[in-house]
């Protein structure tokens, strides 16, 4: 009986334990529950606002707009810089899986050169997360239509139609206009000091050298927004919203690229520098530095041979030689010189010395290029036959403090503040500079036989043509000086105000009108009976200029043959002029680096720029002027 | 006559079947096939499949309640001993799919017998105690859980821990309901916790990297922690009533990973919000109640731990899935019930709640 009860309770028993343990259980499944709707409450009640924006940030997304970059043009509307639509192909790395094998796919539809490949890997070592970037660019229509016809074989790329810089005039001008290029980190950090950080947001290219670069930030306009809706993957979904942008103001210069154009091809393939100025503004007309370069190449990034050939080449092609080449100007100073004179005091136009053909001073020989001496020298010839002995004895009669101190006032030796970066200040000498200059106390004393060969443009004279340029500009504008500048006015894009960059006189130099008169006049006999007569020979205007001859290397006392003379180390050729010599409308100087006599090398090319500015001349098989006495 | 037969066979076809499970379950079916459709509204083709994989949950759960439980327990020992052949054939043939050993090739198609084992194992416990129901002591449970412990250590071995934990719960589950002394429990429980260091050298770095994830998502936010960072956002951003079916950003901008598989509480619960939440929550907790309560009034000890042990894994699945999906527990593969996509689990879970059914409805006939 007992046991039967047992064995009825033991099930029983066990029933209620499992019941208990089931309903055990189920508490734990309320609990487990509960804490599940606690979460869901605390994310979904609680924190909704922060993940509601989390949300939206994930979703939306800025994608700024590139303004267009204003153009650039001459003083007569021609484009000098403009903007072209292109098609590119373009691939989002973040959407392809194996960038490699997607190239070589793309390559059997499309031209894809290893220059490519090798660009797009270097911008893919600095391109942000969710960027395309360009494969190929300037696609033809043809391989855009051949694209689209196999467009399903390539998710994450794609064509888009993209702005370029493109320079209608080539190498012309190059080194006044500039080019641009990707911005690099020194970019971004001068981006970054200007404060347009957010204005270069989508903005991959900047102006690295010429107006290109200095006006920067005028060109590059305003950056426009749009927002949009991206998923996962970074792809643009559909547009929200937009701000669009401001396109860049234009430049109008004062340059006239058809006289560039004239004067670079009149130094063929020698090289120098041209600047040709506007006496009465400071408007520079013509800015030449021989050779020049293509600034197309470097627009959607140059290619390494390209530059390597640019970089590594013996002429400096990258090298502005108006702005940045500092020679001494040789004969072209003697005017200046000669002006000082009669400023200070110490000439009169009247005086006259007797040249021997040689100046002894301290047991040293200074000698003239003309054996035996160009007879009785008054200011008026030693600056028509370029007397040296005159300027031997003028720059000992006035010392190098008094050179120094007039040949600064007509802006030798300073950065003229032309709108271009990065201009050489050239070397005024004078016992200061020499101070400055040199470290050792025996280097730094100025010696009195030093003066000497400044009179005549050597020795420690050093300056950049564009300082040349001015210097002449400022005699031609009886002394009213002009800041040289190559932008005339901006062009607002939004409202087509100009901006007119007013031409101020920098200084006007208190010089008595007959002093200046009389360089002037013997200006002009240079050219029409001096040492550039036969240059200038049948013109049809009068013009006034000055020859100089600068020396590269002393020859220590033996006589100067050109022919003998490795090429690298003949005497640069200078000239300086300006026309008509009644009311001046252009000023320039001219150098040609080793070109050997200024009167052979470099008074041809001023004639060939004054022939075209003021008849509208254009020059026919260049002749080479021969035979010219003196210097 | 013919009348009769039709009725006859009416009631043959109808009788077995829970009415309270069969409502259930078209309801979360019917939430599950919505949210599969936004979840994949750029591949038609996948809500039409899980239409598919729900019609064969049907009629698996449909034939599976046929089945009384005393026939049920004619599988146990089959089924288990296959399911133990199959995955230790896993273990030296199986194909490898990232890092991970957990299929086997038939040739035509691949199976993952890891899965059968989430049948099997409360199966075979549930016939080992009901064969040992009068006499059970220590070295029972031992053996119990040697029978557990085998299939456990091969498929966290795989590596697959989403399915290991499933596994052990289901058969932990059955060995708890079983009666397992509570000595014992707390016994194991502090164990656990003073191996739980050992266990972590024992885990693998990803698997490790997902618990440290877990107590810092932004530790890692493109990696590891993108999942959780993404999937919170979704629910968070979601609110009191959801943005709308179909309109869930995070969803159709393709920010939640695995949106229509794992990680499809997500969608649910930023286009329905909080509110959905609750439903859906609600929904599982009646199935749940409901098993528990077929469990409570079960007739044998087979059926009784048999069915609570179903019911708890289902749970489990539920918990450990929406407790990943908003950031509460580690991230761990588990679908979850009639939501994820997938026809394997849906075929598993059918075959699950069948057994329940059987047991509710057989439970009288057992009585007689």
């Amino acid at each position: 009986m007992l046991g039967r009860h047992s064995r009825l309770d033991a099930p029983d028993r066990e029933l209620e334990r499992f019941r208990f343990r089931v309903g055990l259980a189920g508490f734990a499944v309320f609990v487990a529950f509960a804490l599940l709707a606690a979460r869901l409450f605390h994310l979904q009640v609680v924190q909704h606002d922060y993940y509601s924006t989390r949300a939206e940030d994930n979703r939306i997304s800025l994608v700024p707009i590139v303004p267009n970059r204003g153009v650039i043009l001459d003083r007569q509307w021609t484009v000098l810089a403009r903007n072209y639509s292109a098609f590119t192909l373009e691939i989002t790395p973040s959407r392809v899986e194996d960038l490699e094998a997607t190239i070589d796919g793309l390559s059997k539809v499309i031209e894809v050169l290893p220059k490519d490949r090798k660009r797009f890997r270097r911008l893919l070592e600095e391109s942000k997360t969710f960027e395309s970037l360009p494969i190929r660019t300037r696609l033809s229509e043809e391989e855009v239509a051949r694209f689209a016809a196999n467009r399903y074989l390539f998710p994450g790329v794609e064509v888009k139609a993209r702005l370029f810089r493109h320079y209608p005039e080539g190498a012309v001008g190059a080194h006044a206009i500039g080019y641009i290029s990707r911005i690099n980190k020194r970019d971004l950090e001068i981006i970054e000091e200007s404060e347009q950080t957010n204005n270069y947001k989508g903005t991959d290219h900047i102006g690295k050298s010429g107006l290109e670069q200095k006006y920067e930030f005028q060109l590059h306009g305003e950056t426009g927004y749009e927002q949009v809706e991206i998923d996962a993957g970074g792809r643009a979904v559909r547009s929200l919203s937009r701000t669009p942008p401001v396109p860049g103001n234009n430049l109008s210069l004062t340059l006239d690229i058809r006289l560039q154009e004239i004067a670079e091809k009149a130094f063929g393939d020698r090289r120098g520098a041209l600047v040709a100025i506007e006496p009465a503004t400071g408007g520079i007309l013509a800015l030449v530095s021989t050779p020049t370069f293509d600034p197309n190449l470097f627009v959607d990034g140059i290619r390494s041979d390209d530059w390597d050939q640019l970089n590594n080449s013996p002429d400096k092609p990258l090298l502005n030689r108006a702005l940045n080449g500092a020679y001494p100007p040789g004969s072209t100073f003697k005017p200046f010189m000669a002006l000082a004179a009669l400023e200070i005091g110490k000439r009169t136009p009247g005086q006259a010395i007797s040249d021997p053909g040689v100046f002894n001073f301290g047991g040293h020989q200074f000698r003239d290029d003309k054996k035996g001496g160009h007879g009785l020298v008054d200011m008026h010839k030693s600056i028509v036959v370029s007397c040296d002995t005159y300027y031997y004895l003028l720059a000992n009669d006035m010392g190098i403090d008094a050179i120094a101190r007039f040949m600064g006032q007509i802006g030798f030796g300073q950065r003229t503040g032309v709108d271009i970066e990065g201009e050489s200040p050239g070397v005024l000498p004078s016992p200061e500079w020499k101070k400055r200059r040199f470290r050792r106390p025996e280097q730094q004393k100025w010696f009195a036989g030093e003066t000497i060969s400044i009179g005549i443009g050597q020795g420690y004279n050093s300056y950049t043509p564009i300082q040349l340029a001015q210097a002449t500009a400022t005699i031609a504008n009886n002394g009213i000086m002009y800041r040289p500048h190559l932008v005339k006015y901006i062009t607002d894009s939004r409202t087509g105000e100009k901006t007119m960059i007013e031409p101020e006189p920098l200084r006007i130099l208190p010089w008595k009108r007959q002093n200046i008169e009389v360089i002037k006049k013997a200006m002009v006999g240079v050219n029409i009976s001096g040492t550039s007569a036969r240059a200038f020979a049948g013109a049809g205007y009068t013009s006034a200029g000055k020859t100089g001859t600068s020396q590269v290397f002393s020859l220590k006392g033996a006589e100067y043959k050109e022919s003998r003379v490795k090429k690298e180390l003949r005497d640069h050729a200078l000239f300086i002029a300006y026309a008509p010599a009644e009311a001046p409308t252009i000023a320039l100087a001219v150098l040609v680096e080793n070109g050997g006599f200024g009167a052979q090398a470099a008074a041809p090319i001023a004639r060939m720029v004054f022939d075209y500015y003021l008849l509208g001349k254009l020059p026919k098989g260049a002749a080479r002027e021969e035979n010219v006495e003196g210097d | 006559m013919a009348e009769q037969l039709a009725q006859r066979a009416w009631v043959r076809l109808v009788k077995p079947i829970d009415g309270v499970l069969l409502l259930l379950t078209l309801a979360l079916m019917a939430v599950g096939l919505t949210t599969v459709h936004s979840a994949t509204a750029d591949n038609s083709s996948r809500l039409l499949a899980q239409a598919m994989n729900m019609s064969v949950g049907l009629a698996v759960m449909w034939a599976v309640a046929q089945l009384p439980p005393q026939k049920l327990m004619r599988f146990a020992v089959p089924l288990y001993l296959a399911g133990v052949v199959l995955l230790i054939l896993v273990f030296f043939v199986g194909i490898k799919v990232n890092g991970a050993r957990r299929w086997l090739s038939l040739g035509f198609t691949r199976i993952q017998p890891s899965e059968i084992l989430k049948i099997a194992v409360p199966l075979m416990l549930a016939w080992y105690f009901h064969k040992h129901e009068a006499t059970l002591k220590a070295r029972h449970y031992a053996v119990a859980c040697l029978l557990l412990l085998v299939p456990f250590v091969l498929i966290a071995k795989q590596p697959d821990l989403g399915t290991a934990i499933l596994v052990g719960a289901a058969g932990f589950y059955v060995i708890f309901l079983g009666g397992l002394p509570w000595k014992v429990i707390v016994g194991l429980l502090a164990a656990g916790a003073a191996a739980a260091p050992f266990a972590w050298t024992m885990l693998h770095d990803y698997q490790r990297k997902r618990i440290l994830t877990l107590i810092d998502p932004s530790s890692d936010p493109l990696g590891a922690g993108y999942h959780i960072i993404q999937a919170t956002i979704a629910i968070g951003s979601g609110g009191s009533f959801g943005k709308g079916w179909l309109e869930g950003t995070q969803t159709h901008l393709e920010f939640i990973p695995e949106r229509h598989t794992d990680f499809i509480f997500a969608v649910y619960a930023e286009e329905r919000g909080l509110l959905g939440n609750a439903v859906l929550l609600l929904l599982y907790l009646l199935l749940i109640g409901r098993g528990l309560m077929i469990a409570a009034n079960a007739s044998t000890l087979f059926a009784r731990v048999l069915a609570g042990s179903i019911t708890l894994s289902l749970f489990t699945y539920v918990f450990v899935n929406v407790g990943m999906v908003s950031g509460i527990l580690p991230v761990v593969g588990v679908p979850l019930p009639y939501m994820s996509y997938g026809g394997t689990a849906l075929v598993t879970l059918s075959v699950g709640v069948g057994i329940l059914m059987s047991i509710q409805t057989h439970r009288m006939l057992v009585r007689q």
